[in-house]
């Protein structure tokens, strides 16, 4: 007798074995997850908004891609002041006492704002276009004190800024050659060739959207849709889908955290706060997981399916028939 | 070794140097293959003169049927049969019986989540096929896709299910706790696959989703070796490295499920076990 024949022998002893057809389980299974599954498919079909492109963004609000671009320009972005992996600031770096993982992993994608989302295209751009040639040529030639006032009062006037025919016109003021470029860089994204421009490298093959959607995710058209579509971090997000289908559902506790304090406070309690909330949830997730994976061998975890009687219903024919043969 | 190759023309022949030398080099091996003698062949011959039999071995009659246990043969591959005939016979890898308290429909979640996972692999495997783009211009493929949609949603209700149930009795007693361990890294893995699914559709949610989660994954650290932002690297991840470890995973679950059978239920231990039932193996 094979040994594992003789442990079940020993660990079923007593035990009324009964026929079993594990084949016929499995094909009774497929047949009725695929019954199911066609007729969700056929009746419900699939979620499946459209992307958005840059081209899309600037024709639909062209103002919020100018700011975003003149952000860029300034540093003043999310992405130019990110920090690790696309640079050396700190703006997005999460740090949770002394353990800061995101600075320990450094930069592994290199981002330059200014330079890849918009000086880079105008400059392809300009090849024959004197003006905006000009307008480069004058903008990077200038002090460093004379682009942020440029860029300081350009910021401040398209808060006043009209969109005639779909372009940006802003009240008249000391700019510098920043009209010339925004204009120019608007219509480029307007035309549809920043989508492809923001994808240039020294590779045919591309694959790689880290650029354009660090770009969208500076402004605030991309998250206005989302928020739309319930799908922001505030709103459970992580869990849900666009449309009426179900999201990915199992990362409710996960989606959780961040509804609650301290991970959405200010002030932080234990060193965590909405400015850490990311890495915080992650280690306590990490924890939480860890800890069912070795429910096993914790007490107290282990012992609570002993102590909440779900199990009763589980195989409540087994402890009914062994009531039977006790009395 | 990037300049251009040296070629070799010859009539109508033209092939590169880098070509020629690796064909040469096959034909020298087979070459050598068919001369050289093969190691086994003295110890056999040795073997056989030591017993007292002719110089030349004779080989083992063809269809003879020999247990594995009995098979005096030694050697890795001979180990591991014994191995897994000792731990997993195929009556017990397919059994025909099991314990009569298996009739719960608690007991149904794990089989059906396997077979959403095939459907999963299946629907996968057509889109992988026809490539990212087509369900978003296709009726057809938007019709396998909403399959794949599906599926996934089916695998992970069941996959939780199969959890829930096995959490409330307590189903890594008596032994079974790497077969918890290994289902609760399986559900984990399924999350992350599913993740990348999500990246790799080529739609608003893939965009929304990558540039709202890399702040969590950078946070971490791991946005050095996991950029949500790369298609590239998230298709690559869904559709090759992370099913084949969800199926590797999946396998090895079963395995010890099938080695060790179903647990008992929750207080029958030695002194609470019911008097033998007739049928019951002693």
């Amino acid at each position: 007798m094979s040994r594992v024949r003789h442990d079940k022998a020993t660990y079923y002893r007593g035990i009324r074995m009964a026929p079993y057809d594990l084949v016929k389980e499995l094909a009774l299974a497929m047949a009725a997850t695929l019954i199911l599954i066609l007729v969700l498919s056929a009746v419900l079909s699939s979620p499946d908004v459209p992307s958005v492109t840059i081209q899309s963004w600037a024709r639909s609000d062209p103002v919020d891609f100018v700011t975003t671009a003149a952000n860029e320009l300034a540093g003043s972005s999310t992405s130019a002041n990110y920090g690790p992996p696309y640079n050396a600031n700190s703006g997005s770096v999460q740090t949770w006492g002394f353990f800061h993982p995101q600075t320990w992993a450094g930069i592994h994608q290199p981002v330059d704002s200014a330079g890849e989302f918009v000086i880079t295209p105008l400059q392809l751009e300009a090849g024959n276009n004197s003006a905006l040639t000009d307008a480069l040529s004058s903008y990077q030639s200038a002090s460093s004190d004379q682009q942020t006032t440029w860029l300081t009062n350009y910021s401040n006037a398209l808060g006043n800024a009209t969109t005639p025919n779909n372009t940006v016109v802003v009240p008249k003021g000391a700019y510098g050659p920043l009209p010339v470029l925004m204009d120019n860089l608007l219509s480029l994204a307007q035309d549809g060739a920043l989508d492809g421009l923001l994808l240039v490298s020294a590779h045919f093959y591309q694959t790689d959207y880290t650029a354009p959607l660090l770009f969208m995710a500076d402004g605030g058209y991309l998250p206005g849709l989302a928020q739309d579509q319930n799908l922001t971090g505030s709103q459970w997000g992580m869990m849900n889908e666009t449309g009426r289908y179900p999201g990915q559902a199992w990362l409710w506790l996960y989606t959780m955290w961040y509804q609650v304090g301290p991970f959405n406070q200010s002030s932080g309690f234990f060193g965590v706060s909405g400015s850490n909330a990311d890495l915080a949830v992650i280690v306590v997730m990490a924890v939480l997981t860890l800890l069912l994976i070795f429910v096993p061998f914790i007490p107290g975890l282990r012992d609570l399916p002993r102590w909440i009687p779900i199990h009763r219903l589980i195989w409540r024919r087994f402890y009914a028939e062994e009531r039977i043969m006790r009395r | 070794m990037d300049q251009p190759a040296p070629y070799v023309h010859w009539g109508f022949f033209l092939i590169s140097l880098p070509n020629l030398v690796l064909i040469c080099v096959m034909l020298v091996l087979f070459a050598l293959a068919l001369v050289l003698p093969f190691p086994g062949k003295h110890r056999v011959a040795e073997a056989a003169t030591a017993e007292g039999t002719s110089d030349t071995p004779q080989p083992e009659p063809a269809g003879v049927s020999m247990g594995i246990a009995d098979d005096p043969a030694g050697g890795w591959t001979n180990s591991i049969r014994r191995l897994i005939d000792r731990r997993l016979p195929l009556r017990e890898l397919l059994p025909t019986r099991q314990p009569y308290y298996v009739g719960s429909w608690v007991y149904v979640f794990g089989v059906v989540t396997i077979a959403a996972l095939v459907w999963v692999v299946l629907s996968g495997m057509v889109l992988a096929f026809e490539g990212p783009q087509w369900w978003h211009v296709s009726p057809q493929g938007r019709f396998v896709n909403s399959l794949h949609f599906w599926a996934v949603q089916m695998f992970f209700i069941f996959m939780v299910l199969h959890l829930w149930g096995q959490y409330w009795g307590a189903g890594w007693r008596d032994g079974r706790a790497t077969t918890w361990m290994i289902g609760v890294v399986i559900f984990l893995v399924s999350i992350v696959t599913a993740f990348t699914g999500y990246l790799a559709q080529q739609n608003f949610d893939s965009q929304w989703i990558a540039v709202n989660a890399k702040d969590a994954i950078n946070a971490s650290g791991a946005g050095v070796f996991f950029n949500p932002l790369n298609f590239g690297q998230m298709l690559g991840l869904h559709v090759m490295l992370l099913p084949i470890l969800v199926t590797v995973l999946v396998v090895v679950h079963v395995v010890q499920i099938r080695m060790r059978g179903v647990v008992r239920p929750l207080g029958m231990d030695a002194k609470s076990q019911p008097a033998p039932v007739a049928g019951a193996p002693q």
